[in-house]
């Protein structure tokens, strides 16, 4: 299907770009690891009640971490103006979308593994748990989505490293909440609980990637 | 383009309607302070939740009257529905804002506190914050048209995802040990307190719809100026 | 499709081919373009056509329109009023394949500076789907003088070699329509006599040229018709000649 193809097309590209500059997965795992090291003296995660405060801080690495590699991501695509090149090409603005959040997610995923693992050793947590993965990775889909659609609008504006935290985060709540609380639940061994969180993961995901499948394409169309 | 005989019937229109809800308010004040017994149990603080529902059911209409212009936008590309929707925008900013002051007024003297972290009202926080997200990215974006295409997206995706934020907040709270919270509206109300509802909500309704007006005639004010510019080669 | 200096083509992905109404209709048809951004009218009811084996130049003062009008043709920009028709395909209703026929240079050059030459065009040959990318790439890349630049980073080459490049781009995947943007910007001797060359044989082949530039006498070479555009409005269109150069010059002194 050449959908596939150009999407593993604009992932390759992303990749081989990453792989020479290699400035975001590392600005970005960096970022994550000082976050999680930053809460551990803002919050007591050594303690009885650290798995609260643990998926807390788990999720604000990640999700600053993400912030700071879709904005760069999109940023990247302005040199040269190469997104209008991509743009003039034939490739369905839809199948670009799944492309860009293609590359985004898998970005944002290598940092996730190191910042897990990294989580691991440090709290003694379960996070390599299954459920845990399932739920991150729920979590990261849905904020992938919307911060690949925003990215590329915000990377426009003149404000952008300001825009596009600003129209992530009201949007993204559901997601925080949602992922946060069934970590939670699922790193104090509470696998019963989880269930509503989960399905309004799944709920937001489905969604909001198929609202940003449509929209996306009247976002970049002048 | 409307001819000056069908503009000019409007304008006559607009201005009954702005009388009237000036004449709506008045009566709804009137009895708001007159008409509407005390609560027993909150005193004279619950009076204003005369203004903070209806404020808060514009807050949302507004959000609704966005997300439909910011469709038909994206589907038509038509100036008037920006139009509409950076007016719908401008007024339920304002009414969000007047949910959330007396909100928190409110509540201080029967919560003790400025502010809880009440679901509705929590939930139109964040509407508030997106709100401010519909603007900043207006003024950020250097090309008007393109950020009418982008403020559409944020109207389509926000309007969506506001009862997903409200579902999340709820859940939060109930599915959350939690002290217990003075609900809203208490019991069943009496029937003179759900008529100076009613009547100020249909005050409201009107102010709504004649600002909203008038609004919408200014911004096309503007840009018909700002056409007239274009032609003349100013 | 087109064969380039006398060499065999190999089928792309692209569609069979032009249907009989496709090669009847126009290369390029616009009629009552409009664009507005915000405040400022960019273009005001301009109407051209351009059919197969024609060249055309459009000149006019800076701001008067020109990129923004070959930005609407290339699909890049929705007009604000008016039609665009690349060979009886329309906006927006047929975008995918009128993208599959147009080939576009625009002021910026498209390309990813940490990638290599190769990877550039390997890239958007996997975008527009070409089945034979490797031969394509290296047909490509020697008719713009790049053969043994290949495996550079865009980043290490000169201003003119990447416009040379982003020229290779725009022809990758043998398109009916060819929009310029000031093409010959940058380039040196050699390449401002190869992308001549392109042009020629893009008219020669059935295809068509849509070209802007301020080098007045190298506009009137490649084109067999001249257009002249200032603040938004199509002024006068003439065929090109030798004369025309002066004429050209003068007007464009005149507007500045």
């Amino acid at each position: 299907m050449t959908a596939a193809r150009q999407i593993y097309a604009i992932v390759r590209k992303d990749l081989l770009l990453e792989l020479r500059a290699r400035e975001q997965v590392t600005g970005m795992a960096v970022f994550a690891l000082l976050t999680l090291v930053t809460f551990n003296f803002a919050f007591d995660l050594t303690g009885a009640d650290r798995a609260a405060s643990g998926s807390g801080a788990l999720w604000v690495a990640i999700i600053f971490a993400g912030l700071l590699g879709m904005g760069r991501a999109a940023a990247i695509d302005r040199q040269q103006g190469a997104w209008e090149g991509v743009l003039l090409s034939p490739v369905d603005r839809g199948t670009i979308f799944l492309g860009k959040l293609a590359s985004a997610l898998l970005f944002i995923g290598i940092v996730e593994a190191l910042a897990m693992a990294v989580f691991a050793a440090l709290f003694s947590l379960p996070v390599l748990h299954p459920m845990v993965l399932l739920v991150v990775c729920l979590g990261t889909v849905g904020f992938g989505t919307l911060g690949t659609l925003f990215s590329v609008m915000a990377a426009t504006t003149r404000a952008r490293e300001v825009m596009l935290p600003v129209l992530l985060f009201p949007l993204s709540l559901p997601i925080v909440i949602s992922a946060v609380r069934a970590t939670t639940l699922l790193l104090t061994d509470r696998q019963a609980e989880v269930g509503p969180w989960i399905s309004l993961l799944l709920g937001f995901d489905v969604l909001f990637l198929g609202i940003s499948y449509i929209v996306f394409g009247h976002a970049v169309e002048e | 383009m409307a001819s000056v005989a069908t503009r000019r019937s409007a304008e006559t229109w607009s201005r009954a309607l702005g009388w009237l809800s000036v004449v709506l308010v008045a009566i709804s004040v009137a009895m708001i302070f007159l008409y509407a017994p005390s609560d027993r149990v909150q005193g004279a603080a619950q009076r204003i939740f005369y203004i903070h529902l209806p404020a808060a059911w514009l807050a949302y209409l507004s959000f609704f009257i966005i997300f439909v212009s910011s469709i038909a936008y994206l589907a038509r590309r038509h100036p008037r529905w920006d139009r509409l929707a950076r007016s719908a925008a401008e007024l339920g900013f304002v009414f969000t804002t007047i949910v959330l002051l007396t909100g928190s007024i409110w509540g201080r003297p029967i919560w003790g506190t400025w502010w809880t972290w009440d679901a509705r009202l929590t939930t139109t926080l964040i509407l508030w914050f997106i709100y401010l997200a519909y603007f900043m990215l207006r003024a950020y974006v250097s090309d008007p048209e393109r950020g009418a295409r982008y403020a559409a997206v944020l109207g389509i995706v926000g309007f969506v995802d506001v009862p997903i934020i409200h579902m999340s907040v709820r859940w939060w709270r109930t599915l959350h040990p939690e002290p217990i919270v003075v609900r809203a509206e208490g019991p069943a109300m009496p029937d003179t307190m759900l008529q100076t509802l009613v009547v100020t909500l249909l005050a409201f309704m009107a102010l709504y719809v004649f600002l909203l007006i008038e609004k919408y005639r200014v911004e096309r004010m503007k840009d018909e100026l700002a056409e007239l510019r274009l032609q003349h080669g100013v | 499709m087109m064969a380039v200096a006398g060499r065999d083509v190999a089928r792309t992905e692209t569609p069979p081919g032009p249907t009989a109404a496709a090669l009847a209709a126009p290369a390029v048809e616009a009629t009552g373009l409009t664009k507005r951004y915000g405040n400022r009218l960019a273009l005001h009811d301009v109407s051209l056509r351009v059919d197969a084996g024609e060249c055309v130049g459009i000149f006019g003062p800076n701001g008067a329109g020109k990129s923004t009008l070959l930005r609407v043709l290339s699909t890049l920009a929705r007009p604000t009023a008016g039609q665009v028709r690349c060979c009886g395909l329309e906006m927006p209703a047929q975008a995918s394949e009128m993208r599959r026929l147009v080939g576009a240079v625009g002021h910026q050059t498209y390309l990813y500076d940490d990638l290599t030459v190769w990877e550039n065009l390997d890239f958007y040959a996997r975008l527009y789907g070409l089945r034979d990318a490797g031969d394509r790439i290296r047909q490509v890349l020697d008719l713009l003088g790049l053969g043994d630049r290949a495996d550079e980073r865009v980043r290490a080459l000169s201003r003119g070699l990447q416009q040379r490049l982003a020229i290779a781009r725009a022809i990758l995947h043998r398109p009916r329509v060819l929009l310029l943007d000031e093409p010959d910007t940058g380039l040196d001797r050699e390449g401002r006599d190869r992308l001549a060359g392109i042009i020629g044989e893009q008219v020669r082949l059935g295809g068509a040229v849509v070209l802007t530039t301020h080098a007045v006498e190298f506009g009137c070479q490649v084109a067999s018709r001249v257009l002249f555009l200032d603040r938004g409005r199509l002024l006068w269109e003439r065929p090109a000649s030798g004369d025309l150069v002066d004429e050209l010059e003068r007007q464009l002194r005149r507007r500045a």
